[in-house]
């Protein structure tokens, strides 16, 4: 079954992790849906390396059940601040994934 | 079961009064904390997170008045329940010129209150000197995604601090400190300092401090507060609210390990990695949350230095436009004026521009992401474009910018109709930004004992007339 990132989560966020890094947080929006799409493979490095450019190799993915959510962090492809900047903080970066299809 | 060895008899509880000195500290909150007996006050001051202007430049991000707002009720409230008020990498930055900055308006402050305070101000920036030498001795390693540190990037810094750990900060308090300034230090350390000193759990006092580092965003109303109260004992911490209409519950406390932190499980401290993997939330009542199961895993003494340098320069233009059949072909119609501004850039002032850049941001299309949005994306109903030239000086960046302006002013979308002209925003229409400002470093520096690095000046204000 397939669905959207905002169709199954009740809130998704991005934030800079320090200068280098930028750390995405995915609440689904219950156990139900977080066990169905927590491993999904659409969430992979790969997306990260199509949305943003991320190295893959530079990818973290944390399930964590309790909390029934999924945090990926990497490294971010432009120095905080510089000639190219667009989203200092990267709060907008969030809004890409939300129409992304996770397969179960 | 206890895991560590502590010598504490009773919980010590920390009052964090704000996410960050200025934010705007609250009287009742403050009242609240100490009738429920705050042993300290301890707050941060400022982060990496609004770049690294702050650092380079020396300056404060919050205003003057905001943060001598907040110091005068906590040192009011301090000096009044006689507990000591611990403030952390000052004036954003954390810099030796930002803890400057805080340490005028703390004197200030104490003159117009007639306060005497003991109070100890934390140094940590470091020269590019000591930095080579430590990194030719192999005592800097670089962390993910950058590499080796070398001389031409150190050079490149305008100012380099090294975070601070609790350490200098216990050192001040048991030689008496009212008040400590600190410099750049991790937010944890700050709020977690005092607990440590007299002697409670690492792995509950690492956490409470990590939980409680933006004041009440732990909590579940984050706007109707301000702080919170940390409450850490043998077995674990509470976390409490302190505004009467304000809650948390398990899920605010533990979604805030989360925060602006790359990993959910794990924190890396100055002599540690805290651990929460098997940490445990229980809601007590709706204003009080208890965490056990946190882990300090103790490791060898490093300090994260944080460096800032100039780049090139930028000059900017801001127009708007409502023109409809502009903004039916937008897309067109940008790729077509970038083209034309640089050309012009190119016949009017030749190689004497340098390698420059020019971007043009469409702000109400997609100047976030600067992505073509998928074909079928409806017309916006206006835009306005932000002209950024890029070059090795100010003037260089000011006069492609001037170049460009009748360009960026008239540009049509077909060359046979009247030119239009766009609605600028301001004149004259350029605005010289400065340089633009970097971290250049992401690096970790080994050292033997956490106060090496660490320069502590006193100012006894009871030896004042």
């Amino acid at each position: 079954m397939m669905a959207t990132i905002k169709q199954v989560c009740r809130h998704v966020r991005s934030k800079n992790a320090g200068p280098f890094w930028v750390t995405i947080d995915l609440f689904f929006d219950g156990p139900e849906n977080y066990r169905r799409y927590a491993d999904s493979s659409a969430l992979g490095p790969e997306l990260m390396q199509r949305l943003y450019g991320a190295d893959p190799r530079l990818v973290r993915r944390y399930p964590v059940p309790k909390l029934h959510m999924v945090k990926i962090s990497y490294a971010r492809t432009s120095v905080q601040g510089g000639e190219v900047e667009r989203d200092m903080h990267c709060g907008q970066q969030y809004v890409r994934l939300l129409d992304v299809e996770l397969d179960v | 079961m206890p895991t560590e060895i502590t010598r504490i008899d009773g919980p010590i509880r920390i009052f964090v009064p704000t996410g960050s000195l200025g934010a705007g500290a609250r009287e009742e909150e403050i009242e609240e904390a100490i009738a429920r007996g705050a042993h300290a006050i301890a707050t941060d001051a400022g982060s990496t997170d609004s770049g690294a202007a702050y650092l380079a430049l020396g300056i404060s991000k919050n205003n003057r008045g905001s943060v001598k707002r907040d110091l005068t009720l906590l040192m009011k409230a301090a000096a009044k329940a006689r507990i000591p008020l611990i403030v952390g990498s000052c004036g954003q930055a954390g810099g030796d010129a930002n803890v400057d900055w805080t340490k005028a308006i703390a004197l200030e402050v104490a003159a117009e209150l007639g306060l005497r305070p003991r109070i100890a101000v934390l140094y940590s920036e470091q020269s590019k000197e000591t930095l080579k030498a430590r990194n030719a001795a192999g005592k800097i390693r670089a962390l993910p995604p950058l590499g080796a540190l070398d001389d031409a990037t150190i050079d490149s810094c305008d100012h380099i601090v090294a975070v601070m750990g609790p350490e200098p900060y216990i050192a001040a308090l048991e030689a008496g400190a009212d008040i400590v300034l600190g410099g750049r230090t991790t937010d944890t350390a700050v709020l977690s300092c005092y607990a440590l000193m007299k002697g409670a759990p690492a792995g509950a006092s690492w956490h409470a401090a990590k939980v409680a580092e933006c004041g009440a965003q732990c909590t579940t109303n984050p706007t109707a507060a301000a702080g919170v109260l940390i409450s850490i004992d043998a077995d674990g911490f509470e976390v409490q609210t302190l505004a009467p209409a304000n809650h948390c519950n398990p899920h605010s406390v533990s979604a805030h390990m989360l925060y602006e932190n790359s990993n959910p499980f794990l924190l890396a401290e100055p002599g540690g990695v805290l651990d929460v993997t098997e940490a445990d939330y229980t809601a007590l009542d709706p204003r009080r949350v208890r965490v056990t199961g946190s882990v300090w895993r103790p490791q060898p003494y490093t300090m994260k230095l944080e460096g800032a340098g100039r780049g090139r320069y930028q000059t900017l233009m801001l127009i708007g436009i409502q023109d409809p059949d502009i903004l039916a072909r937008v897309e067109e119609f940008h790729d077509k004026m970038l083209a034309a501004l640089y050309e012009r850039t190119r016949k009017t002032i030749g190689p004497a521009a340098g390698d420059f850049h020019i971007s043009l941001r469409m702000y109400g299309w997609n100047a976030v992401s600067g992505d073509k949005p998928p074909p079928g994306t409806p017309a916006p109903r206006e835009i306005g474009v932000l002209f950024v030239a890029t070059a090795d000086t100010q003037e260089m960046a000011t006069q492609i910018a001037k170049a460009c302006n009748p360009y960026f002013f008239h540009f049509p979308l077909d060359l046979d109709k009247e030119l239009p002209s766009h609605a600028f925003a301001f004149s004259p229409a350029d605005i010289e930004r400065g340089p633009v400002y970097e971290f250049k470093l992401n690096h970790v520096i080994e050292v033997e004992d956490p106060l090496e690095l660490v320069r502590t000046e006193w100012l006894d204000l009871r030896e004042r007339p």
